[in-house]
C-alpha cells in the first residue's frame, strides 16, 4: 500500500494535473511549460495558504 | 478562465478516416489520441501523468465507483472513474479498488482515480480538436 503524507499527495496531484492542463490548454511547447508551472504554483500555493488559514482559525 | 487555444476551425478535415477515432482511442488509452495525431511526446506525457494518477490512486486503496448504486454522489464518482477508459475496465475486472474507505490515504486515492478520469476526458477532447484541425 502506498501511503503518502497529505503534502506529498498534493505535490503528486499538482504535478500530474499541471502536465495535463499545460498540454491541453496551450499550443506551443514554450507556452505549455509556462502554463504548467503557473498551474503547479497555484495548486501548491493555494494549499499552503489554506493550511496556514486553517492553523490560524484553530488557534 | 480564458483559453488561448481557440482558433478558427478549418473548413476541411486535416486527415482522412474516422473523425472521432482520436477521441475514442484517447479515452480508451490516455495519450493515445495524441499519438494518433502524431504528437508522440504529448501523448507520452499525458499517458504517464494520467496512468500514474490512476495507479497511485489504486495503490492508495482508493475506491472504484460502480454504476447504478442509487446514490447521486456515487453516480458522479462513476462518471469521473469512467473517464479512465481501459484502466477502469481493468480495475473492475481485476477487482481492484476498495469499497469501504477507512483511511485518509484511501480517500486521497479515490480522488486521484476520479480526477485521472476527468483529466483523461479533457485529454481525449484535446486529441479530437487536434484531429479535426481546431487546434494546432
Amino acid at each position: 500500500m502506498f501511503a503518502p503524507s497529505h503534502f506529498t499527495a498534493v505535490l503528486l496531484f499538482a504535478t500530474f494535473a499541471s502536465v495535463v492542463f499545460a498540454i491541453t490548454q496551450r499550443s506551443t511547447p514554450k507556452a505549455m511549460v509556462r502554463y504548467g508551472a503557473y498551474c503547479w504554483v497555484l495548486f501548491v500555493g493555494s494549499v499552503i495558504v489554506a493550511s496556514w488559514a486553517m492553523w490560524l482559525i484553530k488557534r | 478562465m480564458a483559453s488561448k487555444v481557440q482558433v478558427p476551425a478549418k473548413t476541411q478535415e486535416s486527415s482522412p478516416g474516422f473523425t472521432y477515432s482520436a477521441l475514442i482511442v484517447g479515452w480508451l488509452v490516455p495519450g493515445a489520441g495524441h499519438v494518433l495525431t502524431g504528437r508522440w511526446i504529448r501523448g507520452l506525457l499525458l499517458f504517464v501523468s494520467i496512468a500514474a494518477m490512476f495507479w497511485l490512486g489504486i495503490a492508495m486503496q482508493g475506491k472504484l465507483y460502480v454504476p447504478n448504486t442509487g446514490d447521486v454522489l456515487d453516480m458522479l464518482g462513476f462518471a469521473g472513474d469512467f473517464g479512465n477508459g481501459l484502466f477502469y475496465a481493468l480495475g473492475r475486472i481485476l477487482d481492484l479498488g476498495h469499497t469501504p474507505v477507512q483511511l485518509a490515504t484511501a480517500d486521497y486515492g479515490t480522488k486521484f482515480i476520479v480526477v485521472a478520469g476527468l483529466l483523461n476526458f479533457i485529454s481525449a477532447v484535446d486529441a479530437h480538436n487536434l484531429r479535426i484541425g481546431r487546434k494546432a
